[in-house]
């Protein structure tokens, strides 16, 4: 992988500029080896946390996190996908792809919130679901499915921050919320631009073309209206500064639970609904 | 050199693409496009299958004036789309409407691959909605047929985005009190399988189709480590992921029976 150039300043910034970057470079921050996971937010935000493990129907998967812990005293529950950082941890994390146990253990998670009205907190990294043989044969397309569907009926606040890659199905898994945030270096689409470069133009080389053309930056998605809101990462981005990092998410975190908190659950679901079905519409 | 079979007129007669029979093209409607020889199951455009499945005469279109969109202004995406209305006559990658199958009012879509490789976009996305939400306000079971290279690449996250709205639509017709029946057809990937084709409530296949998580495109340029009878729907069928692995001369028998069980006493 190529080392991320640093973001270049391009003089003058007009208001909101700021959170504009090129989409390649993007893709290349968002896959930082140094950049911070699931975990490390969750260590630096989210006080007495407690993972959880194992579906309940095969087992556990490292490459995605469930558990219980507190937000500023407010209990919720995080979910989140978990990459490796030594060789070593990157194979047990499956480099961030989960398998069908991990979209499963999520949902039995998220459930388990929904019946104590805790609300859901889902942190986004992974370059896509697992999709070799041992997944396939435990049904990762119905996992991924049902998890979206189900998603739909959490009768709780349900809060996705995208927070390195936004890989497809494997994203969006875990990503049918209330509200939906992107990390200013981050990216989220259908493929990853090496394979839509070289299925569209049989030439992986053209992946930089790719980024650009698919719009898969925050800004983008944010122009799109596919997103509520770009979370500000400290200057060079969220691996320069961890704690930083960390708290600008929280921050943004407090505010949306702040916003949701009173609104009943049946209002929850219909308006989620709602955002979903009428997202992309056409005017 | 002149082969033998230069003289042969190509529409009276057609090579099956498993075994390489020729096949007699009146015999092969007869046949509901299966090879007599090795029981190859042929792709069908959507008004082939419709002739096979629905009571005759009784499917209406529904939602066939939706627009052609590009959300992101695409590079050459709008004269693809409209390039391929013209080869397929369907307004996009999915037939949608009403119909009676052995009398049972339905809803039904139908995916044809020739429409950019049946992926799903956002009219495609919004077609299988509108379908789910007329077949509850109507009362209607909902058939799909699925056939799907995946998302559509060139709408990237609102391709995405179909996926949650379709399976949001699908759980809201389950919660209704309706049936959804998916038929999983040669072949079904990617996008479509991890939402609504994997979520019937009876989830059934037609033999020797091939479907999968990844795209096979994908499987192919990331050099993935994949046998490929893993991405077939008698896989699918030994790991429980299917209920009915189906001849398709025996598909609308069966999805009579189901109808005929699900709709009993309903009116």
């Amino acid at each position: 992988m190529p080392e991320a150039r640093e973001p270049q300043d391009t003089g003058p910034p007009s208001p909101g500029a700021h959170l504009i970057h090129d989409p390649w470079e993007t893709v290349q921050m968002a896959r930082h080896p140094r950049r911070p996971y699931t975990l490390d937010y969750v260590n630096r935000i989210v006080e007495r946390f407690t993972e959880l493990q194992g579906d309940r129907r095969y087992g556990d998967d490292g490459a995605m996190i469930a558990g219980l812990g507190f937000l500023e005293e407010q209990p919720i529950a995080v979910i989140g996908q978990q990459k490796g950082r030594t060789a070593a941890e990157r194979r047990e994390r499956n480099f961030g792809m989960a398998r069908p146990e991990g979209y499963r253990k999520a949902m039995r998670v998220m459930q388990l919130a929904a019946r104590f009205g805790r609300p859901i907190i889902t942190l986004i990294d992974t370059p896509g679901a697992d999709c070799l043989e041992d997944s396939e044969s435990r049904g990762i397309s119905e996992a991924i499915a049902a998890n979206q569907r189900e998603m739909f009926g959490l009768p709780v606040p349900v809060i996705s921050v995208v927070i390195g890659e936004g890989g497809s199905g494997g994203a969006i898994g875990i990503g049918v919320a209330d509200r939906i945030y992107m990390q200013e270096y981050t990216y989220y689409g259908v493929i990853m631009p090496e394979a839509c470069a070289a299925i569209l133009w049989r030439d992986s080389s053209q992946s930089q073309r790719a980024a650009q053309v698919m719009q898969i930056t925050a800004s983008d998605a944010a122009r799109l209206g596919l997103i509520d809101g770009i979370i500000p990462e400290p200057p060079g981005g969220a691996h320069k500064d961890y704690e930083q990092a960390a708290l600008l998410l929280k921050e943004q975190l407090l505010k949306a639970l702040a916003e949701l908190k009173d609104i009943p659950g049946e209002r929850l679901m219909e308006m989620r609904w709602e955002k979903f079905r009428k997202m992309a519409a056409p005017s | 050199m002149a082969s033998p079979n230069d003289d042969i007129p190509p529409d009276l007669w057609e090579e099956c693409k498993s075994c390489h029979q020729l096949l007699y093209a009146k015999e092969l409607a007869s046949e509901l496009w299966v090879c007599s020889k090795c029981g190859h199951h042929m792709r069908l455009s959507v008004w082939q299958r419709l002739e096979i499945t629905v009571d005759p005469g009784t499917f209406t279109e529904t939602e066939g004036d939706l627009p052609l969109v590009d959300p992101l202004g695409f590079p050459d995406y709008m004269p693809k789309l409209v390039q391929a209305r013209a080869k397929t006559h369907m307004n996009e990658a999915v037939l949608t409407g009403t119909a009676r199958l052995h009398g049972h009012r339905i809803g039904l879509a139908l995916m044809d691959l020739a429409f950019i490789g049946g992926s799903m976009g956002w009219v495609v996305g919004e077609k299988i909605t509108r379908l789910m939400e007329r077949c509850i306000a109507e009362r209607r079971p909902a058939i799909v047929f699925c056939a799907s290279g995946g998302a559509r690449m060139q709408e990237s996250l609102v391709a995405l985005m179909q996926m949650p709205k379709t399976a949001g639509a699908v759980g809201r017709l389950g919660r209704a009190g309706l049936p959804y029946i998916s038929v999983l057809t040669d072949p079904t990937y990617g996008g479509v399988t991890a939402s609504y084709a994997f979520l019937g409530d009876v989830i059934i296949a037609e033999k020797g189709a091939a479907m999968g998580f990844a795209g096979p495109r994908v499987v192919e340029v990331t050099k993935m480590n994949l046998r490929p009878e893993v991405q077939t729907a008698e896989f699918q069928y030994r790991h429980g992921m299917i209920d009915l692995l189906v001849e398709r001369a025996h598909l609308r028998e069966l999805l009579a029976d189901l109808l005929d069980w699900f709709q009993a006493g309903k009116g």
